[in-house]
């Protein structure tokens, strides 16, 4: 299993950037604005935090990682690739018929993913019931991640795993909210507001941190502050940009799942993506 | 085969039993057997029978609280582990309120876990038409990967619970709230997938499961007063159906009346009709709830005016042999 330093770190987060842009042009579909901003969070994840196999998915004592936002797979499935999972070739399947790396992610189609998860709300209590049965085996040195979106916050079965987690104190579990504040219809606070999200959680029961979901650094402190708290469960809501990266995507609602790259706009994120953001240029570009 | 039924069938004094005491009885055998199986509640831990098992393994019990999508979806989650869990509720709740997380984290993803459905049916009783669920057949049987059993006592209920157990599926047991009659013994076959012809018969076949079987051998003891030859076929597993034994029973009697405590819409009775429509068309007769609610009420007076007594399916079947050619096919 590696671990990254904190600047390839980076630059692998960077090259999933570009994954995902591929992965949408070459689908014709898919969500665009929240792989986007999970980037920095799943190269930290995949790529220093998360004890893991690629070789071996199935490896007994692995942490687990629910991604709850399922619909965010193609950042997922660009980790894992990069990871070795699985050939980086096959990420152009992405949404493709006979594909292993289905819209959503299903279990049965790809080792390594988990649980199928896409209906928003669900993957809370999914990761919940993995940390009891760890709790109920008295499995230590062992975590369950559950990255969430803010947006699925709507649903009550969330608030469900939310009181279920703090009641069952399980400190083997952390939560991790890409709070980019944007879902299908709208900004969060316009469509149904959540703030404020860290009393909500703090009165729940949970221990909360709240961080930049763009800097690697904090991201892996926050999660070792998070292995070390053992009274109550953890959240870490980190703030991120939807779209992250991709400067006419950033900020903006639409790019959430209705709109895919017209192949101009890919070619444009990928030159910026390439040039780490305007820090190094090259001829051909 | 002989069934080994007990020798009351239809006698007041018959024993009686809810189901949900069998289910009770599997699990902490089942529990006893497996250390991986776990058990979780929404906050009906008396009702649902789960208290012996709670009781003897309090560590492998988990309380969920009045949250049924976050009960079937931990359940799945604890799957994940390894673990093979028992999740419960009334039927209404589980499946009713969280058929999605079933269909997704259980069906889709595949997961063995078994979703007991407690106070199915009208027998229900005084609670009303709200926990009267009558539409859980059709919502689980729809689903693939999901096995789907209605024991007919308190007997093939423990059978039942224990065979779920073993099975590695996204299973399903449907269960009543109310006292049945328990008319098998330990010595009644039951596997999962499998129909009983538990009395031969020419005339007409009564296909029947869960609670309604037993009203079916009632029915057919009348019939038989009145020179009438009822084949009555059990099919306590719904899904898969065992077409070759329906199918027999249905080409050698020619006529076939279904019953179910539940909406016939989608149901048991519509799972028979689809199977003969297929490879033995005739008409099937489809008694349970048509397409209305409950409502509080004694459990036997509901089923009375609901027309699901052994009476009712003894004129049923008159009526069927009146208008109904045999249809050998």
């Amino acid at each position: 299993m590696m671990q990254l330093a904190i600047p390839q770190i980076q630059k692998m987060a960077n090259t999933i950037r570009m994954d995902i842009i591929n992965m949408l042009e070459a689908a014709g579909s898919g969500h665009a604005a929240g792989p986007l901003d999970l980037a920095d969070i799943f190269a930290t994840l995949y790529f220093n935090v998360l004890r893991h196999d690629p070789k071996n998915p199935d490896w007994a004592d692995r942490d687990i990682l629910v991604l709850s936002n399922g619909h965010c797979a193609p950042v997922r499935y660009a980790a894992m690739a990069r990871a070795g999972y699985f050939d980086v070739s096959e990420l152009k399947t992405l949404r493709k018929f006979g594909t292993r790396l289905q819209g959503h992610p299903e279990r049965t189609r790809l080792p390594g993913v988990e649980t199928t998860s896409g209906p928003l709300g669900s993957g809370l209590s999914q990761a919940a019931g993995m940390a009891k049965a760890m709790q109920i085996d008295g499995q230590t040195g062992r975590w369950v991640y559950c990255v969430t979106s803010d947006g699925e916050m709507n649903e009550g079965n969330y608030w469900e795993a939310v009181m279920f987690a703090a009641a069952h104190k399980l400190h083997n579990l952390i939560v991790i909210i890409d709070r980019n504040n944007i879902q299908i219809d709208g900004n969060t606070e316009d469509v149904m507001p959540l703030e404020t999200l860290r009393d909500k959680w703090e009165s729940f029961g949970w221990h909360v941190q709240e961080i930049d979901g763009h800097n690697v650094e904090s991201i892996i402190d926050a999660c070792s502050m998070a292995r070390a708290i053992v009274e109550k469960p953890t959240v870490i809501i980190a703030h991120t940009i939807p779209g992250k990266g991709v400067p006419f995507m950033e900020y903006d609602y639409h790019w959430h799942g209705g709109l895919i790259p017209t192949p101009q706009q890919a070619k444009d994120a990928l030159t910026r993506l390439r040039s780490l953001n305007g820090k190094i240029s090259g001829d051909h570009d | 085969m002989d069934m080994h039924l007990v020798d009351n069938i239809g006698a007041d004094g018959i024993k009686q039993e809810s189901n949900r005491k069998g289910f009770g009885r599997g699990l902490l055998a089942a529990g006893q057997q497996n250390d991986q199986i776990v058990a979780l509640c929404a906050d009906l831990t008396e009702s649902t029978q789960m208290a012996p098992f709670a009781k003897e393994f309090p560590q492998r019990f988990v309380q969920v609280g009045v949250a049924e999508q976050n009960l079937v979806t931990v359940g799945a989650g604890m799957a994940a582990m390894g673990k093979i869990p028992f999740v419960s509720s009334y039927a209404a709740f589980a499946p009713g309120r969280c058929w999605e997380q079933i269909r997704t984290t259980i069906c889709l993803n595949e997961r063995p876990v078994k979703v007991v459905g407690s106070h199915a049916g009208i027998s229900v009783g005084p609670d009303g038409a709200t926990h009267q669920m009558l539409e859980d057949i059709a919502l689980m049987r729809s689903l693939p990967h999901m096995v789907v059993v209605a024991p007919a006592d308190s007997v093939e209920a423990e059978k039942a619970t224990l065979a779920i157990a073993a099975n590695d599926k996204p299973s399903y047991l449907r269960l009543s709230r109310a006292d049945g009659a328990v008319f098998t013994t330990k010595d009644t076959p039951f596997k999962i997938g499998q129909a009983y012809v538990l009395q031969q018969g020419t005339d007409i076949a009564i296909m029947a499961t869960g609670s309604m079987t037993y009203q079916a051998l009632v029915a057919a003891k009348k019939l038989a007063k009145d020179g009438i030859s009822t084949e009555v076929v059990h099919v306590p597993t719904i899904k898969p159906l065992d077409a070759d034994t329906i199918v027999a029973s249905a080409r050698k009697c020619g006529r076939v009346i279904t019953v179910e405590e539940a909406q016939i819409a989608a149901g048991f009775g519509s799972a028979i009709a689809e199977l003969l429509s297929e490879t033995a068309p005739m008409p099937v007769k489809r008694m349970g709830m048509q397409d209305r609610f409950g409502e509080s009420g004694e459990p036997a007076e509901l089923l009375k005016h609901f027309g699901l007594t052994a009476d009712h399916i003894a004129m049923q079947a008159h009526g069927w042999i009146d208008q109904m050619p045999q249809y050998h096919r």
